[in-house]
């Protein structure tokens, strides 16, 4: 096996050419899923078997009689992508073993689903999958709430951001509770290889994707999507806003290889206020400068705890 | 030489034993009682070698179905089993099964179902599953555990139905009684009569395509048409897989078969394993001249509405013997109630009487249905026709 830590892309240009997520699906214009998922298919390419759960990917890409699909795809429901993997993962395994499916020919099995079914309702079978060890990589795109049925909260949805059923009304504003550290929970499975990535920084995004696929045994990329209808941002500020989550450390990319190494992938010497993320976005429009400060504390603590466990200062300050 | 070999399974074993001379190449399943053993023996057969297969230790009945219909989708030989409220866990992947067309085969060991919690048996597990477009065979020995799951395989697995299938017997009075059980020595045979193809459909990268579209209201009537469709072929597959097995095999089942019915006035319809107790019964009420006979539905869905009909058109009246209750419905007996229409549906005019039994597997013994006969052949002297299902035994 290859080792998983040498990664090969450097720039946009070492990507592979071929397509294998087709143009004109249903998403909404700006929706950052499509370049998750059109970078993911690059970088598996065509011996791929891709499973889905119920969500806006899923609806959005295979209205019959037309796919998006390059790869041959299922979607069987809204808990289950994991268990669905797992036995797909076990089909080729026997059938390989029988000479129905060529033994030398390496099929990358991957799950790749919304947060609702990841960190909530799929999280049994999640769970479960890790703990066989298949060799499945999960990929979360996590655009933090049900945007399929409408920006419902999750147990993704960050702390005080509005859904529509954590409403801003007189008494209680937003959610009251904060995210789910979902990758942490994997790692907690100790898998061989769990990441969190960013599509605004798609090459780190895209070697996570390479290594991911590696790995013997299951593997988990987390990484952050923001959904221009849930977050209440105009279509062309995906990327940007994107970015500035990484830039606030609201969102760290990391990775974690073989339960041992973790490293922070995309360094933030100076770091920006997280008012700069916030106040970008309609979700959080409500929120006074008090409300800000306390998810500043929280970032701050969250970074505290980052360089500690890199054991330098991977994270800087805030500087603006 | 014989092909067989004649050794003491429980149900739940003859299913394990179907399973690997079925040669499935992929099992996913979680524990429940009775199905229990069925699970184990499938995992002591695979670290024996005597079963090359990949099995899937899921954390759940959701998961069970749900890797099943992955793996099946990739196109394995694809085996489950499960029991009461593993089967109500599974029931929104049950649909997704057969609207996939996935041709997975599921032993159950039939049990109620909570609350409160019973883990005996009757069918409201299976009942449950009525409309679900899985094919659904029940059987009443362990021999026809055996080998009702190799010819689910045969239709299942047929390019006219592509459809999954169900044996279902008796959790507990089936699942852990031991009966003498022809198995094959060697597979080949079963092999050669359900020869694996794996051409159907699946998901290859080879030659991508998707499963689990969405469809839209231009199109999901058509699918679900075509489900009709398969249902409706899996009659005459059926049928044929079961005259094949008979010729090859020298056993076959029908999908009703009837005891002693050609001059009998009143019918005792019943399923499952109850069934020899009727057939018992039949014999002790004929030596007192009674003109009774039996009859077993074996084939549930589709529903064997020529053979029924063939079986009772000389009875005068049917006690059918119902294992589950349909609450609410116009006739709280299931099975009943699918008779009914049946009959009605051509003009069939028997009177039929409806007794409620072995609720929770409250025993059923011989007098019981002896004394329901009696019961029954009063109504029928006042000329009582029923309008309700009675509740044998039951404390008010
Ligand atoms: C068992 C079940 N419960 C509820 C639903 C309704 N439902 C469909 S998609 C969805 C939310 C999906 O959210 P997420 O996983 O975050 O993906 P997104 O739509 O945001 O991409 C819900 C609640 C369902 N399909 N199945
Ligand atoms: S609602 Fe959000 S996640 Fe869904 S397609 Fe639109 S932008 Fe993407």
């Amino acid at each position: 096996m290859s080792s998983p830590s040498i990664p090969i892309y450097k720039s946009l240009f070492d990507l592979p050419r071929e397509e294998y997520f087709a143009p004109g699906h249903g998403l909404c214009a700006g929706c950052l899923v499509g370049p998750i998922v059109r970078i993911l298919l690059k970088v598996a390419g065509p011996n791929t078997i891709v499973v889905t759960p119920t969500g806006c990917l899923e609806v959005s890409t295979t209205l019959y009689p037309y796919t998006s699909w390059r790869v041959p795809w299922i979607h069987v429901a809204f808990e289950n992508a994991a268990a669905v993997a797992s036995g797909i993962e076990a089909a080729i395994k026997s059938l390989q073993k029988k000479g129905v499916i060529d033994p030398s020919r390496r099929i990358n099995v991957i799950a790749i689903g919304g947060d609702g079914g990841t960190v909530d309702i799929g999280f049994q079978a999640l769970s479960g999958m890790l703990e066989r060890g298949h060799r499945v990589m999960y990929v979360l795109y996590d655009n933090e709430a049900y945007m399929n049925t409408g920006i419902q909260r999750s147990g993704a949805t960050p702390i005080m951001a509005w859904t529509t059923t954590t409403p801003i009304g007189k008494v209680v504003k937003g959610k009251l509770q904060t995210k789910k550290p979902i990758a942490e929970i994997v790692a907690a499975h100790r898998v061989p290889y769990v990441a969190t990535a960013n599509p605004a920084y798609y090459i780190d995004m895209a070697n996570k994707f390479r290594k991911g696929l590696l790995v013997d045994g299951p593997s988990f990329i987390h990484v952050i999507q923001p959904c221009t209808t849930g977050w209440r941002f105009d279509p062309r500020y995906g990327i940007k806003i994107s970015r500035l989550a990484t830039e606030t450390a609201m969102w760290i990319n990391w990775e974690l290889e073989n339960n041992e190494v973790f490293r922070v992938t995309v360094p933030v010497p100076k770091r920006k206020h997280v008012k700069h993320y916030l106040r970008a976005q309609g979700r959080f429009a409500h929120l006074t400068d008090e409300d800000i400060n306390v998810i500043q504390k929280y970032v701050d603590k969250e970074v505290e705890r980052i360089n500690k466990l890199v054991g330098k200062e991977v994270i800087g300050p805030v500087v603006e | 030489m014989d092909m067989w070999e004649r050794i003491p399974l429980t149900s739940n074993y003859a299913a394990a034993y179907a399973a690997k001379d079925a040669d499935v190449d992929v099992v996913a399943a979680y524990p429940i009682t009775p199905q229990t053993p069925v699970v184990e023996k499938v995992a002591e057969f695979i670290a024996n070698g005597e079963l090359n297969a990949e099995m899937i230790h899921v954390e759940s009945e959701h998961s069970a179905l749900s890797a099943c219909i992955g793996a099946s989708a990739t196109g394995a030989r694809t085996f489950t089993a499960t029991s009461s409220q593993g089967l109500e866990l599974m029931h929104e992947m049950l649909y997704i099964a057969s609207g996939m067309r996935l041709p997975i085969v599921m032993a159950i060991a039939a049990r109620a179902l909570s609350a409160p919690i019973n883990i005996w048996c009757d069918y409201s597990d299976m009942f449950a599953t009525r409309d679900s477009s899985w094919i659904t065979m029940i059987a009443s020995t362990a021999q026809e555990v055996y080998d009702s799951i190799i010819q689910a395989y045969k239709v299942a697995e047929n390019p006219e139905v592509l459809l999954p299938a169900m044996v279902v017997y008796d959790g507990f009075i089936m699942s852990h009684t031991y009966e003498p059980v022809n198995v094959a020595k060697d597979r080949a045979p079963i092999l050669e009569y359900i020869p694996k193809n794996y051409s159907r459909p699946r998901l290859d990268p080879e030659n991508p395509i998707t499963f689990g579209a969405i469809a839209d209201p231009n199109w999901y009537y058509e699918f679900k048409y075509q489900q009709v469709v398969a249902m409706r072929n899996a009659y005459e597959v059926l049928r044929k897989a079961d005259e094949e097995f008979d010729k090859r095999f020298g056993r076959s089942y029908g999908f009703v078969e009837t005891y002693r019915i050609d001059d009998a006035e009143t019918a005792i319809v019943t399923y499952g394993g109850l069934y020899g107790t009727v057939r018992e019964v039949v014999d002790i009420l004929r030596e007192k001249g009674a003109k009774v006979g039996g009859i077993k539905i074996r084939v549930f869905r589709p529903f064997p509405h020529k053979e029924l009909v063939d079986s009772v058109k000389n009875v005068k009246h049917l006690i059918v013997l119902d294992r589950a209750i349909s609450f609410g419905g116009a006739l709280e007996g299931p099975m009943a109630m699918e008779i009914l229409t049946t009959l009605r549906l051509r003009s069939i005019d028997v009177d039929l009487y409806n007794y409620i039994v072995g609720i929770g597997q409250r025993s059923v013994t011989e007098l019981d249905i002896i004394n329901i006969y009696y019961h029954a052949s009063k109504l029928i002297e006042k000329g009582v026709r029923l309008t309700e299902s009675i509740y044998w035994g039951v404390r008010e």
